[in-house]
């Protein structure tokens, strides 16, 4: 398998050749920053177009197929319309924060998928607390949908940032349970181990019963946490209008638009890494001929596939189900997640203790 | 927002207090141009008032200068979706009044095509209910199989919505030679598509959580208020017009009329789900015997009442419609009032919704199927 | 029960009512006085127990204005028209009966946006399908309106 950090060393190494420490780093960070940057734009698109099409199979119509080949430029037109439209400034709405909310949620979106491990060295940060940081970081959204809901000087914007508070706030606590029982399993927090521990089998097979638990939970409450299929009544279209947004118009809104999508990615990738294997191979066991056929793959190719079907998983959600409302949403967290997940933790810390996992 | 709001002083940190939400009239789940004024604890609902008057065109008075031919064409853009139903009632009225008798084969075809409609009607009801709680897909599924209804009355009637197919008399031309076949082509059709739309939702356990036990209205409540159609039989009101004061084909075939105890949103949409099916009963029945024969009964070219008051009333998807007229013998009404089943649908609201949540008022009048047209008039 | 046999027994509970030949369901005309208790008494009584006012409708007469109230009954299943005539077309008035049918509440605020009949003690009499600032009753013969209306 091809191994990213003797590229990535290169890379470092001709900077400092060339430059003096302080430039080169600069140079460095400019560099992450503008791939990260452009690859948070091109999620955007690729998904966005995904979505639409994905939804129209599901709806049986067609979905865009005429700008471009096979519609693939549809977002690109649909990005230079929201950057032409006029940015409507709400009369009395605070306006730091009414500015200061989409950004607050872009930034929290690139924080998190600059850990995502794309490939073998492939990751721009691997801290050894990898799953803390994530689950941490991912918090800070909240904040900007908040400032979001409160500066527009609306009451249905007030009403879905409410109730999106309550809603991330509360599957939280799911999705950091679930993942802690996969750090009792894989025994560290950093993602690059936790995908190594992965050689021999997935997390998802080896973890048995309670990695199969802890997936669907860990579905569960990060669909809920990014405001997504099911859980999207926070900006429910036929309820509140578009809730926490509602104010907002052109390049602000588009923000607020490529976060979420952003996120679905992001929370596919985390899923990916920690019960899929990350970019690991599917390797079934002893067929030697099988392995080296599977091993051909390039493994960032391998994570693109897994990441594509859990997002598809994501979207399928999304298109079936009529909404919870808010009530039986916390509910559901409340009074059937967490137990579920305490319980699914206590038993995977017994499994551990009895060294009966893989 | 700010200054509706006061700041609660020191002492009463833990009371909330009321604020007043405008939902419309432009939004996407108030089903026509509504706007309810809700005052709003928190989520709980104190109040919901509405307002209408967006779509009022004051067609009761245009019918006054017009003649009884030319009301038949402003009668269907009240319900929409019950076009051949709203359009019978006054022909049937005119027709009470002139003693004419139609031919058989005109109230045959007359029955088959008013069920067709209510057919339509449903299916846009079950889309658009599906979309209001978030499963936007069945929208186009609904609006798929209604797509072939509507293609069966672009051929024999011309239109695909404000059909005006009925006249005094009669009907305005003779079915389609392909009409037969079509429909009951769409009738096989239909009959394996139902239960699949009832596993989608009435089967979902989201769904279900989100309409049993909400929105209760009692049967003294309905009849209280008039609350007619599947709404008001969910209650356990009996009103199905075609039974008790049967027009029509409708004394003749047979069909249950869907009544349930329950009242909830859950009953009213698993009334209109079986009243789908009863629907398709009824034209099954009726779609292998049509009676050979004029389709329209002579008429004289300009219509005059005789002095005298005449009321008739139809079936329509959402209840029980009415057409009064007031005749001095001319050839307009002096009075003509229609009595909208939306309209006294419309005003049960605020019994039905308080106490519920913001999001259970959009189950609740997705229940209640609404169309502002036929309550603006 | 038939419309004779209501008729005999309505016209034992009041006086002054009158009557219509040859309609289609049984009319009686009473005095706009005896209005409420009359309707209060067909609601109520288990004979007659209309529960159900299916429509009400104002009517634009040249000397008076009249409110027509169909009823029917869910228990025996008989129809009736009951009408009231007002004192003039200058300040008509009639008794609501909301109080006895809670959905009349909304046709009399529609009657008396249409036609002006004002209806005592009607706890929230205001326009409904008009702005509220709109003059004239456009339902009367008499309502001209330069702009909107188009006399041929």
């Amino acid at each position: 398998m091809y191994d990213f950090t003797a590229l990535v060393q290169s890379i470092g190494n001709f900077l400092h050749g060339q430059f003096s420490p302080g430039v080169a780093t600069a140079l460095e960070w400019t560099l992450v920053i503008l791939v990260y940057l452009a690859l948070y734009a091109i999620l955007g698109l690729v998904l966005v177009y995904v979505e639409r099409r994905v939804c129209a199979f599901f709806q049986l119509r067609l979905g865009p197929n005429r700008v471009g080949w096979a519609g693939t430029a549809q977002t690109v037109a649909d990005a230079l319309k929201l950057l032409l439209k006029e940015p409507v400034t709400v009369n009395k709405a605070d306006k730091l924060l009414f500015n200061l909310a989409p950004f607050i949620i872009t930034l929290a979106a690139l924080t998190v998928i600059s850990l995502v491990p794309f490939a073998k060295g492939l990751q721009a940060f691997d801290i050894n607390i990898g799953l803390l940081f994530i689950v941490a970081v991912s918090s800070i959204g909240v904040v900007g949908i908040l400032l979001a809901g409160w500066s527009s000087n609306n009451k249905y914007a007030l009403i879905g940032a409410m109730r999106s508070g309550a809603q991330i706030v509360s599957y939280e606590l799911s999705v950091g349970l679930s993942l802690l029982t996969m750090v009792l399993l894989t025994g560290t927090l950093q993602l690059s181990t936790i995908i190594e521990t992965q050689a021999n089998g997935w997390w998802i097979f080896k973890g048995h019963v309670p990695a199969v638990i802890a997936f669907f939970l860990y579905i569960t409450a990060s669909i809920a946490e990014i405001n997504r299929g099911p859980f999207d009544l926070p900006e429910a279209e036929s309820e509140l209008t578009a809730g926490f947004h509602t104010e907002y118009s052109g390049l602000k809104f588009a923000f607020f638009f490529l976060a979420e999508f952003v996120n679905m990615f992001t929370v596919a990738a985390i899923a990916t890494t920690v019960f899929l294997g990350g970019w690991m191979p599917f390797h079934i066991g002893d067929w030697a001929g099988f392995n080296a056929v599977m091993d051909f793959v390039p493994p960032i190719l391998w994570f693109l596939l897994k990441v594509s079907a859990v997002i598809f998983l994501m979207m399928w959600f999304k298109w079936t189900f009529p909404r919870l409302r808010i009530d039986q949403l916390l509910k559901l967290e409340w009074k059937y997640l967490m137990p579920l997940n305490l319980m699914n933790l206590v038993f995977t810390a017994i499994l551990v203790y009895l060294g009966w996992h893989g | 927002m700010s200054d509706q709001l006061d700041l609660a002083p020191a002492t009463d940190l833990l009371t909330s207090q009321e604020y007043f939400v405008n939902m419309g009239p432009q939004h996407p789940s108030t089903h026509g141009v509504l706007r309810l004024v809700l005052t709003i604890d928190g989520e709980i609902i104190r109040k919901v008032e509405p307002h209408i008057g967006y779509i009022h065109r004051s067609i009761e008075k245009m019918c006054e200068k017009d003649t009884y031919r030319q009301i038949v064409h402003l009668t269907d853009r009240m319900d929409y979706l019950s076009c051949h139903i709203n359009n019978e009632a006054v022909c049937l009225a005119v027709e009470q009044a002139l003693q004419i008798e139609v031919p058989e084969r005109v109230k045959v075809i007359r029955t088959i095509v008013d069920e067709l409609t209510r057919l339509a009607s449903h299916q846009l009801w079950w889309g658009v209910m599906g979309m209001d709680l978030g499963a936007i897909t069945s929208f186009l599924y609904g609006f798929r199989d209604r797509e072939m209804i509507n293609d069966i009355f672009e051929e024999t009637c011309g239109a695909r919505l404000t059909m005006n197919y009925n006249v005094p008399g009669g009907l305005m031309f003779d079915i389609h030679p392909n009409f037969q076949k079509r429909t009951k082509d769409f009738v096989e059709h239909f009959k394996t598509k139902l239960p699949e739309y009832d596993q989608l939702l009435s089967d979902n356990p989201i769904f279900r959580a989100r309409t049993e036990g909400i929105g209760y209205m009692s049967k003294e409540d309905a009849i209280a208020y008039g609350v007619t159609g599947p709404s008001g039989r969910a209650s356990g009101f009996a009103c199905d017009v075609r039974k008790r004061h049967p027009y029509g084909m409708y004394s003749q075939v047979e069909f249950k009329e869907i009544l349930m105890t329950d009242g909830d949103c859950f009953a009213r949409y698993k009334a209109r789900i079986l009243e789908m099916w009863e629907s398709l009963r009824i034209i099954e029945q009726l779609i292998d015997n049509i009676p050979e024969g004029e389709f329209q009964a002579p008429t004289k070219q300009v219509i005059k009442l005789p002095k005298g008051e005449f009321y008739q009333r139809v079936e329509t998807a959402r209840g029980d419609f009415g057409v009064y007229i007031i005749s001095d013998g001319n050839k307009s009404p002096y009075r003509l009032k229609f009595r909208s089943p939306g309209f006294s649908n419309l005003f049960v609201l605020d019994l039905v919704a308080r106490g519920s949540k913001l999001a259970d008022l959009v189950a609740i009048m997705s229940t209640f199927d609404y169309v502002m047209p036929d309550i603006d008039r | 029960m038939n419309n004779e046999a209501l008729l005999q027994l309505l016209n034992t509970w009041a006086e002054g009512l009158e009557t219509e030949e040859n309609a289609q369901y049984l009319n009686v005309r009473v005095p706009a006085a005896q209005l409420h208790d009359f309707a209060f008494r067909l609601k109520n009584d288990e004979a007659t127990s209309f529960d159900y006012l299916f429509c009400l409708s104002g009517v634009d007469w040249p000397e008076y204005m009249e409110v027509v109230y169909h009823l029917e009954s869910t228990k025996h299943g008989h129809c009736m028209v009951l009408k009231s005539r007002t004192d003039g077309r200058e300040d008509p008035r009639l008794d609501t009966v909301c109080d006895i049918w809670p959905t009349a509440d909304a046709h009399e605020r529609e009657a008396f946006d249409m036609f002006g009949i004002r209806f005592n003690n009607h706890p929230d009499l205001r326009r409904l399908l008009l702005t509220d600032d709109w003059e004239g009753y456009p339902m009367r013969k008499d309502y001209k309106d330069e702009i909107n209306m188009i006399e041929l």
